[in-house]
């Protein structure tokens, strides 16, 4: 055991697994970074931000493939690959470029095993980073996790801190069904214990990251951190909540969301993408339908505008919800509640 | 290049069991009682049955909309093949995927696949797996001209070539994408294409088997050597439209009768093997009355063959949940 | 130069970077340098790279030393004109560092014992060795339970420290020791500890065994009764015949917070004890990879259902070396009743209102007594 940041964590969960299976494999733009480059350096980068630095120099270029900035066809070589043998996972650096490859992801890995009659498998993990906080912009910022989960056939997972990481990556590249794994982009320098031996966390297990009597929020990915700060906050102001981490949109552990939510009678949910059909008006939809008699007041959702995502610094932190965006959602559900009962 | 006496049989009988899986295939979907869309293969036999003569299970195809032909040359079996079409149970897919996600991925059979360009970079993956499993295996794409438009097969012949990947990417021209001819829709040639990326280019007359044959040693040989990818080209037309049902006014009637009657790769086949006394005609013969009856037997039994049921929509969508 | 200083401040590469690491600098204090000539090197987590002097001057402050980390924008040199005084440039990195946090990388000074992995044989053991090894004293060797770690001892360890040399250890399929536990009896988990032991040139130690560790004692002390210089049982498997198969069980297949807690909280008569962080424990220790499989194999070599497979009863006997046995009155997996069948009552102490975990629920006492055991003063 030891502290490791969200990006070690990614990177030894790959370093195990690559070498635990040599089935396993790395593919990506720039997950060495260099080939062919004037100073003979092979491995110059190790991933865009780093993330697979190292794994180049212990496995080799059979093992981790630098491609072409070329999604579709390394998106759609993933696949077939998995599909006949290896068990890939691939880079596909920032989710914005899936509107590259969506066609390999969603029409072809996602749709082999139910399309083929079961008799296909397609362990298959795409890795991207998602989410805004550092000025990216429109175009490498988006938290496009709905699509993913939209699409029947594909699992999506959404970690909320280094230790999670791990787990989660390694039970991803074990499954055998695609898998997309989505790394919030600002958290990789985050760090907490995280065991040094291989290890798995099952994929529809959501995770209390606090336990209270009054709210219930759910959040995803980075937006667990913010909405455990903002629990604290209120517990010291007499508001208790519980935090509910799904850890994956799909499959979605509706059953821990309806029964927290049945003991507090009260939901918040946070969201970083954006509001229409995203996961915070899904699960709504759940509430409102199985869990409609177990309410004390209306589902609120903290999810940014309708907009693209900001540059500018000053628009990117209206964007995106924060703590005390959380924290007055929880209020409201509370004064509502208050309201009621007066 | 010598080709044996049971090759040549097991070909022409490949050929035989398409044409007549498809002609059969046209006058049922008339009926009314198979859902969906079909393409039909009928003319381009020899393309598929050439090329995967030289294939055995270890290699992987992957197949277009088009597929049916593909996957009876890599030895999907029939029946199965038209329950799947009939939408049953017993089909190869279990009534999931229907004529256009026929697959069978035990005997190599990476699927038909009905996004246009959708195959190339599934190819890519499958002979990386050839490669770094070190199974001797090739990955063979077949993809029309339509397809060889898309940025997906483009950007997988820069990827096979750069990977240096046992590849064969083959286009199968048959003038017409949908219903726009390739004279117009694919720009420059397809040679200078291949030379564009570092590969080598052979081409064939599709209707003919044997010169499909020989371009096929020659263009899978050189990428299970380990040379890298190669393009192999085969000009066909073929003899239906773009799907059954359609309105073929995009080109003249006389074109289609003069295909079947100058065109017709069985015919070629049979007069070939006749002037050089290869085979009797009463072998092929027999091999024509077997596969009536194959298809028969197919067909009478997809339509007797139970749906299925509801509790199976919901399987087979993960491998766990 | 539009100002007559100039701040160098650490630099952003990338999207991504928060802080930088200055490898070292490239110009000495006093060096006249142009803009644009290299002037520090920074690491990153992804890469090191030169950073270019935006500025010409000379260079007359390097305030972040060769491997200090230093936040993006935090200053590290100062430039200026070779006419600028000195007091001048006090004042400016002054009035900078006023508006920035510095921050500096203190490392960690906790004084808990620092585990090692130590090798002995083909396993990998996470030890814990603290204490004074020149005491004079017998060294003492703790060994937890089933499903149990190094950490069970937290409370006693440190009492025990004081006075000798003390290892506490994770069996194999424990902790983060490796995960092979062989054919999991208690036989072979005993030659392990002798393994350990010579490994750590100890030939004589007291020995201290809980629960499932308790067994592993009385099989050492039938292997080698000469390492063992005295005998502690604490609520120990391999006498008498009960255990609570529910537990067993529940350890096995529970995995989630909520089916965890009931099983977990039979450890203990004070429920209050069994924390949300102990709970999260096991879970996690229960993910890592051969964790399950190594304490199915454990408990089917000493567990079946409601009874125990194994009887030691031989080996207490047999055992001339001081022994104390004590145990929890409300001891819910192995139920205080097991303690009858023990021949010498006078090796027993019963602790009221205490469960399976004495150590925990009676720490002080069981401390002491354990410390009165090291000096020799203890008088069954």
């Amino acid at each position: 055991m030891s502290r490791k940041s969200f990006r070690q964590a990614i990177n030894e969960a790959l370093r195990q697994e690559m070498r635990r299976d040599e089935r396993v494999i790395l593919m990506g733009e720039d997950i060495a970074g260099g080939k062919g480059g004037t100073s003979g350096v092979e491995e110059a980068w190790g991933g865009v931000l780093g993330v697979t630095k190292g794994l180049y120099t212990e496995f080799g270029p059979d093992r981790v493939l630098d491609t072409p900035i070329t999604e579709a066809s390394y998106i759609g070589a993933a696949a077939g690959a998995a599909a006949t043998g290896l068990r890939p996972v691939a880079e596909l650096m920032f989710v914005d470029f899936v509107g590259c490859c969506l066609d390999q992801i969603m029409n072809q890995a996602a749709k082999f095993r139910y399309m083929f009659g079961g008799k296909a498998r397609t362990p298959l993990v795409i890795r991207a980073m998602y989410g805004a906080g550092f000025s990216a912009a429109a175009q490498h910022s988006q938290a496009l996790y709905p699509i993913f989960t939209h699409i029947p056939g594909l699992k999506v997972v959404i970690p909320s801190s280094a230790y999670e990481a791990k787990g989660l990556l390694i039970e991803a590249i074990r499954d055998d069904d695609p898998v997309i794994f989505l790394e919030n982009k600002l958290m990789y320098d985050e760090e907490e214990e995280v065991p040094d031996e291989p290890y798995t966390i099952p994929f529809g297990e959501a995770n209390l990251t606090r336990e209270g009597d009054d709210v219930t929020i759910v959040a995803f990915g980075r937006m667990v951190a913010l909405a455990n700060q903002a629990a604290d906050l209120l517990q010291k102001q007499g508001i208790s909540c519980t935090v509910i981490d799904p850890r994956t949109t799909s499959p979605l552990d509706t059953g821990t969301i309806l029964d927290c939510v049945a003991e507090t009678g009260r939901l918040v949910i946070v969201d970083e993408s954006s509001p229409r059909c995203n996961m915070a008006t899904d699960i709504a939809a759940l509430v409102a339908e199985e869990g409609f008699d177990t309410l004390k007041a209306p589902i609120r959702r903290v999810t940014p505008p309708h907009t693209p995502v900001p540059f500018s610094t000053a628009l990117e932190k209206h964007y995106m919800p924060d703590a005390d965006k959380i924290a007055a959602a929880v209020r409201s559900v509370m004064a509502y509640a208050a309201k009621q009962e007066a | 290049m010598q080709i044996s006496h049971d090759i040549l049989l097991r070909s022409y009988r490949a050929m035989r069991t398409i044409r007549d899986f498809e002609e059969r295939l046209h006058v049922e979907f008339a009926t009314g009682e198979i859902p969906g869309f079909v393409h039909l293969y009928c003319g381009e036999e020899a393309s598929a049955v050439g090329i995967c003569a030289h294939l055995s299970e270890t290699d992987t195809i992957a197949s277009t909309h088009r597929g049916h032909g593909h996957c009876i040359a890599k030895g999907v079996a029939v029946e199965g093949m038209m329950a799947e079409i009939y939408g049953k149970k017993s089909g190869v897919c279990e009534g999931k995927g229907g004529s256009m996600h026929i697959a069978d991925l035990s005997l190599g059979m990476l699927g038909a696949n009905g996004i246009v360009g959708g195959g190339p970079p599934l190819i890519c993956g499958a002979a990386l797996s050839h490669k770094l499993l070190k199974d001797g295996g090739v990955a063979v794409a077949f993809y029309g001209d339509g397809a060889s438009n898309e940025g997906t097969t483009l950007e997988s012949l820069n990827l096979a070539s750069v990977w240096s990947l046992p590849a064969v990417f083959v286009l199968e021209d048959n003038g017409y994408g949908e219903a726009t001819a390739s004279s117009y829709a694919c720009a420059g040639s397809q040679r200078a294409r291949a030379e564009g990326f570092g590969m080598p280019y052979v081409e064939c007359d599709g209707t003919d088997f044997f010169a499909v044959h020989q371009a096929a040693a020659e263009a899978i040989g050189h990428a299970r050597s380990g040379k890298g990818p190669v393009m192999m080209h085969v000009h066909l037309a073929r003899w239906y439209g773009h799907f059954e049902g359609e309105a073929a006014s995009y080109r003249r009637p006389e074109d289609v009768v003069r295909l079947r009657a100058e065109k017709d790769c069985l015919k070629n086949f049979r007069e070939q093997v006749a002037s050089t006394s290869m085979i009797e005609a009463a072998e092929l013969d027999a091999i024509d009355k077997a596969v009536r009856a194959e298809i028969d037997q197919a067909v009478s039994k997809a339509k007797a063959d139970p749906m299925p049921e509801a509790a199976d929509l919901l399987e087979n969508v993960y491998v766990s949940y | 130069m539009a100002e007559r200083i100039a701040p160098i401040t650490m630099p952003k590469f990338g999207l991504a970077m928060t802080e930088g690491t200055v490898v070292g600098w490239l110009a000495k204090t006093g060096d006249n340098i142009t803009a644009g000539q290299e002037l520090v090197e920074i690491e990153t987590t992804k890469i090191t790279n030169v950073y270019e002097s935006p500025v010409s001057g000379m260079l007359r402050r390097q305030i972040a030393q060769e491997g200090e980390i230093q936040p993006v924008g935090a200053l590290i040199g100062v430039v200026a004109d070779a006419t600028v005084p000195e007091a001048e440039i006090d004042a400016f990195i002054a009035g900078f560092e006023a508006e920035t946090t510095r921050k500096s990388d203190d490392g960690d000074t906790t004084a808990t014992p620092a585990n090692t992995i130590i090798e002995v044989g083909t396993l990998r053991l996470r030890v814990q060795d603290s204490g004074n090894a020149h005491s004079g004293k017998i060294p003492v060797v703790l060994i937890h339970g089933f499903a149990g770690s190094l950490e069970n001892w937290m409370l006693t360890q440190p009492v025990l420290a004081e006075q000798t040399r003390v290892i506490a250890f994770d069996l194999p399929g424990h902790g983060e020791s490796s995960k092979s536990v062989g054919d999991g009896t208690t036989r072979t988990m005993a030659r392990t500890v002798q393994d350990l032991m010579n490994t750590l040139s100890i030939d004589r130690a007291h020995i201290v065994g809980h629960s499932l560790g308790g067994a592993i004692a009385l099989e050492l002390a039938a292997l080698g009764p000469d390492l063992v210089a005295s005998l502690t049982l604490i609520a120990p498997a391999g006498l008498g015949p009960a255990v609570n198969g529910v537990f067993i069980e529940g350890i096995l297949t529970a995995d989630r917070r909520k089916t965890l807690e009931p099983v977990l909280s039979l450890l203990v008569h004070d429920k209050t004890l069994i924390s949300r962080q102990m709970i999260e424990d096991m879970i996690r220790f229960k993910r890592l990879d051969g964790v399950l499989p190594g304490l199915r194999t454990l408990a089917a070599a000493s567990f079946e259902g409601n009874r125990q497979s194994i009887s030691l009863l031989a080996a207490l006997e047999n055992y001339v070396g001081p022994v104390s046995i004590l145990w929890g009155e409300n001891d819910e997996i192995l139920p205080v009743a097991n303690a009858d069948i023990i021949p010498d009552q006078g090796m027993v102490t019963r602790y009221a209102g205490t469960g399976h975990m004495p150590q925990l629920e009676r720490a002080g006492e069981v401390a002491e007594r354990l410390a009165t055991i090291v000096t020799g003063q203890d008088n069954p």
